[in-house]
């Protein structure tokens, strides 16, 4: 291979600046520029991987990231492409998916077995006797896996950004150069975005100057061998300066916004397109969309067409035009169309040595190509295909093509020639890139008779410009990014009447119709990914297979990292053929996002958790607090260190039994309701009756939903004649704020609905010595039993803080929730703190609360309710007033009380010394699952292990058995108990 | 990511929405067989057409109706609840009540 580094070839590389790294081991010597594949290229390192299921040496396709042929490791990093990541010194990259050495991959031997492997091998081999999958699974995983994930490896910086635009212009190559300068120009702001790392797409590497549109006649007979270089400047320098003058432009223009080495990866609904950039995420919000992706070049399907050093004809355009390999060894060209001999002549030019055309054609559409060909000493077949291609001796790399004639009608006749060559570069067409249009809704089409696709019914607001729209002359292609722009333009109502769509023609014909050389030993690959041949598509076809889509399910075409844009359009050609139908009927396989595989890191950002922290926190973790989380909140589980986690929450709850216990409850939500009708709300939505209720006093309030179900529950105070103050769970608060709302969006009552969860800010202080800490701390209203009874409500001042007070009995002592405007919560905590002193106060965490209450048998909505629990089955039909007009379960509770319980919620106990149920422990019943365990503790205080399951109505009475299957599958018997196990007769919260 | 043009707050991402159901008339307790309110709870129209839907943006905690083509997904209008929901409701007491 030679190198060179010049404006025309090499552009991308600087021939001064060297790289190195290894390969496999090896080092290698690159240029900075240089992508890995290149740069192995140039050190004549062809093979760089090995196929997915037979293991055959693979080398690039594309060159440009779309195959998945370069897919090779890094020590951090599985399934990287060669053709995509940089060269840089000291990166070491090694091949995957082979046994032994990729140069001696012992799995090659799959390749001699392939007869046995039919397509279609694991579902027809593994499936039988029942079972036997599990035993092959783990091997065929390994034999079909691709890289190793470096599970050490420490996740990489990766975030997201957020970009807005008019105009979104994807692919920066002539159409969407013009298309984003004509917006631009035009007033919009655009967002051009480009896979490569440089702009310009195919006008960096193709050889527009080939064209006879756009060449100067030479004087072939007479051309001294002096003018050569300033001839061939003349050729490349029209398509530079054009592009350096658009680039430019581009670059510079304020309204112009470029990502570059960014991939456009999916379209989704109102133009959201997430852009991948390096570790940056962008989510980038357009008004249009103009899709300048361009198309794929298509391979023609031969006998060892995936040897390395067969590839495309871009492939080679940008292995000398970008990267300056020229390679050394003779070069053939096998053209479906003109474009092939561009490559051929321009290569000539570059240094290689180009030995023939072999065209698939009759002749050349533009018969000066064909004569300058010919006139540079370029032999030609006309009417002749590769019919198979031949391996050096080592099996790794191109040494020569066998030339039969190609009937048009699509069948290789007899031997024409054996041409010696390290390279074939091959052309059979070019594929719309259609993915993102096509996962937008829009249809592809394609005529049978002109070998052309057309996108169809684009979404509003989505534009083509280039040759992902079939047009590829380079005037046509630059006009119709111009016109992309305007048609984009006025769907903005920008003023562009003055400024008309261009009229362009395109009648190039790219595609050859059918690129098919049938051989009897197979190995003729329509699918690289997956080593599909014809006759497997065939074979998937005669096995009933007609359908496009189950064609793909059934042989995997088009699954693999390079999602069919080589494998799509010859499977629909031979699925068309094989069922005599057209393409178009055929069609071609559903496109879905994402486009190229997405790092995972990249969807994950910067893992943010958002935690939400109460005002008293900080305070929390000063008195050693173990954090856990409730909903979206941070609380305090106990307070101690963790070893002592028993002991520490027992220390909490006999605080609260026998001297005074402080938590903080400022999680709970707090809705206020105001106005005249907030009696009447409250009545209608909660289950209880709520009218009469009178000023000072707190309800036990229910939600249950349209359904019956038990939604929430809380308390309610009445403030006023037209003022409430109602708890929600800390969990449920958000959702019954919101169904407030909603109601009363029918109902039309007159007040106002407030969630204050964060306003307020609140403790329960409670144990038999809470009302003398409260008296300690001084407060202005008499605390006494008469004055201020379990249940009532209570504004008082504490401390300077005006507190709203509560007599709860949620844990079952003598307790007052205090609740305060959040800026005073802390100065609070610290006063009671300080008076508690004298008492042996206590702050307790949510674990010894949850004991608490369920030594009084309170149930947590969520916790021992689920999304069927009816009030009857948790003992709530106290709860529910008999005469309302309405309440929103009102009905459905009514009928449900019709029917008999299927369930009930019980509370049961076990000796202190059995093993303990835990949540979501089964209860059985006549050897099957009947209900499961929602809470269990051990109670220090009745030294019983308590808790409360779902048992059946028949078991629901104090003393009945029930089974409960335990950790290990050991069943134990417990009791069921009347609640509350702890004080029956309520008399401690009532002090 | 689609767009949905909230009556309040203009055009916003729609994952700042949240899905409250359709709009239903609520048929009157007193009367309603146990039958059709069930069919009242459990069933939303399913055929393709336009369909009524509450909707809420998170954010402000605002409640609007939009209309939505079921099939094309298109929203083709939005509005604020009170077009709809012009006047109060209130509930009589059943017979037995009173």
């Amino acid at each position: 291979m030679k190198r060179v580094s010049n404006q025309y070839f090499g552009q991308w590389v600087n021939a001064d600046e060297k790289v190195r790294f290894t390969f496999e081991g090896k080092e290698i010597n690159g240029l900075a520029g240089d992508s890995v594949a290149s740069a192995l290229i140039a050190n004549n390192q062809w093979l760089q991987s090995r196929s997915f299921k037979y293991h055959r040496p693979r080398g690039p396709l594309t060159l440009c990231g779309h195959d998945a042929n370069t897919l090779i490791q890094t020590p951090t990093t599985p399934n990287l492409l060669a053709d995509h990541l940089r060269a840089e010194d000291h990166l070491a990259v090694s091949a995957q998916n082979y046994t032994g050495s990729l140069h001696f991959d012992l799995s090659r031997l799959l390749d001699w077995f392939g007869r046995f492997l039919p397509v279609g091998f694991y579902y027809k081999a593994f499936f039988k006797p029942r079972g036997i999958w599990a035993y092959w699974e783990p091997i065929v995983r390994k034999a079909a896996g691709l890289g190793v994930s470096n599970l050490k490896v420490k996740a990489p910086y990766n975030d997201k950004t957020y970009v807005f635009c008019d105009i979104a212009v994807v692919g920066a190559g002539p159409a969407g150069l013009n298309a984003a300068l004509h917006a631009a120009n035009s007033g919009a702001k655009v967002v051009l975005i480009e896979q490569e790392p440089h702009l310009g797409g195919s006008l960096n590497y193709h050889g527009f100057g080939y064209s006879s549109s756009s060449r100067a006649t030479p004087d072939r007979n007479e051309k001294p061998d002096a003018n050569k270089d300033s001839e061939i400047g003349e050729r490349f320098s029209t398509a530079a300066v054009q592009r350096n003058n658009l680039v430019e432009a581009v670059e510079s223009h304020p309204n112009i916004r470029v990502f570059r080495s960014a991939t456009c990866n999916a379209w989704f609904t109102d133009h959201y397109l997430p852009v991948l950039q390096g570790t940056r995420l962008l989510k980038l919000r357009a008004r249009q969309t103009i899709l300048a992706t361009g198309s794929s070049e298509q391979h023609v399907v031969f006998r060892n067409n995936d040897l390395p050093g067969v590839f495309m004809c871009s492939a080679l355009d940008r292995l000398t035009r970008l990267y300056g390999v020229i390679p050394s060894t003779p070069v053939v060209v096998l053209a479906g169309n003109d474009h092939a001999y561009r490559t051929a002549l321009s290569s000539k030019d570059g240094g290689a040595n180009v030995t023939a055309i072999i065209d698939l054609r009759d002749r050349c559409d533009d018969s000066a190509l064909s004569e300058e060909a010919h006139a540079r000493g370029i032999t030609l077949f006309a009417g002749c295909t590769v019919y198979e291609a031949a391996s050096s001796a080592t099996g790794h790399a191109l040494s020569k093509v066998i030339v039969h004639r190609f009937h048009s009608d699509g069948e290789a006749r007899e031997k024409v020639a054996t041409l010696e060559c390290g390279v074939l570069a091959m052309s059979a067409g070019f594929m719309p890139a259609y993915q993102l249009a096509c996962q937008a809704g829009a249809v592809l089409s394609y005529d049978d008779e002109t070998a052309q696709f057309q996108l169809s019914k684009l979404p509003a607001g989505m534009h083509l410009a280039g040759s992902v729209d079939s047009i590829f002359s380079f005037a046509a292609v630059e006009a119709s990014g111009r016109n992309a722009a305007r048609q984009a333009m006025r769907n903005l109502d920008a003023e562009v009447a003055t400024d008309e769509d261009e009229k362009f023609t395109c009648n190039e014909q790219v595609n050859h119709h059918w690129p098919f050389v049938k051989h009897p030993k197979g190995r003729e690959f329509v699918d690289f990914d997956e080593d599909l041949q014809i006759k497997d598509i065939v074979n998937a076809t005669r096995m009933g297979y007609r359908d496009i889509q189950l064609v793909k399910r059934f042989s995997t075409v088009g699954m693999g990292p390079s999602q069919g844009r080589h494998s799509a359009l010859p499977t629909a050609r031979l699925v068309a053929k094989a069922t005599d139908r057209s393409v178009n009927e055929t069609g071609v396989t559903t496109a879905r996002p994402p486009l190229t595989p997405e790092p995972l890191g990249l969807l994950a950002g910067r893992r943010f958790h958002p935690l939400r922290r109460t005002p008293l926190h900080d305070r929390h973790l000063c008195l050693d607090a173990q954090m856990m989380p409730a909903g979206s909140w941070q609380r305090p589980a106990f307070y101690g260190a963790q070893e002592q986690r028993a002991a520490a929450i027992q220390a909490e709850v006999n605080a609260v039994r026998t001297g005074v216990g402080i938590i903080d409850v400022s999680t709970l939500g707090g809705i206020e309701l105001r106005g005249p009708d907030a009696a009447e709300f409250m009545n209608r939505l909660y289950t209880f009756g709520f009218a009469k209720q009178p000023i000072g006093k707190t309800r036990y309030a229910v939600l249950t939903n349209e359904l019956g179900v038990v939604a929430d529950d809380g308390v309610a105070a009445r403030i006023g004649e037209n003022h409430y103050y109602v708890t929600a769970t800390t969990s449920g608060v958000d959702r019954v704020y919101r169904d407030m709302l909603k109601w009363n969006a029918q109902w039309r009552l007159d007040l106002d609905i407030a969630n204050v969860t964060s306003a307020f800010s609140a403790v329960n202080i409670a144990g038999p010595k809470s009302r003398d800490v409260l008296t300690a701390l001084g407060c202005d209203i008499s605390l006494e039993a008469d004055d201020f009874p379990y249940l009532a409500y209570r504004e008082a001042t504490l401390v300077g803080v005006p507190t709203r007070m509560m007599r709860v009995g949620f844990v079952g002592e003598l307790g007052y929730e205090l609740h305060v405007p959040s800026p005073y919560i802390g100065v609070l905590w610290d006063r009671l703190m300080e008076a508690g002193q004298a008492f042996g106060i206590r702050a307790f965490g949510v674990e010894a609360q949850r004991l608490l209450r369920l030594e009084k048998g309170h149930i947590i909505v969520g916790q021992d309710t689920d999304g069927m629990t009816q009030p009857d089955e948790v003992s709530l039909r106290w709860a529910i007033a008999k005469k309302k007009p309405f309440f929103v379960g009102a009905k459905s509770v009514e009928i449900l009380s019709k029917e008999p319980l299927e369930r009930k919620l019980v509370g049961f106990e076990l000796g202190a010394t059995a093993p303990q149920p835990k949540e979501g422990h089964l209860v059985i019943r006549d050897g099957d699952i009947f209900g499961s365990v929602t809470s269990c503790e051990y109670s220090p205080t009745l030294n019983k292990i308590i808790g409360l399951a779902y048992v059946h109505p028949d078991d629901s009475a104090s003393g009945a058995e029930v089974v409960i299957r335990t950790d290990n599958a050991v069943h134990v018997h417990a009791h069921v108990t009347d609640t509350p196990f702890y004080d029956p007769d309520n008399t401690r919260q009532a002090l | 990511m689609k767009i949905m043009n909230c009556p309040l707050n203009g055009p916003r991402n729609i994952s700042e929405f949240v899905y409250g159901g359709q709009v239903k008339t609520m048929p009157d307790i007193n009367s309603v067989s146990d039958e059709a309110w069930a069919n009242y709870v459990f069933y939303e129209q399913n055929d393709i057409g336009i369909v009524l839907e509450w909707w809420l943006h998170s954010p402000s905690s605002y409640w609007f109706i939009a209309e939505r083509h079921n099939a094309s997904d298109e929203i083709l209008r939005t509005y604020p609840a009170d077009e709809l929901f012009k006047e109060r409701i209130d509930f009589a007491a059943s017979e037995a009540d009173a």
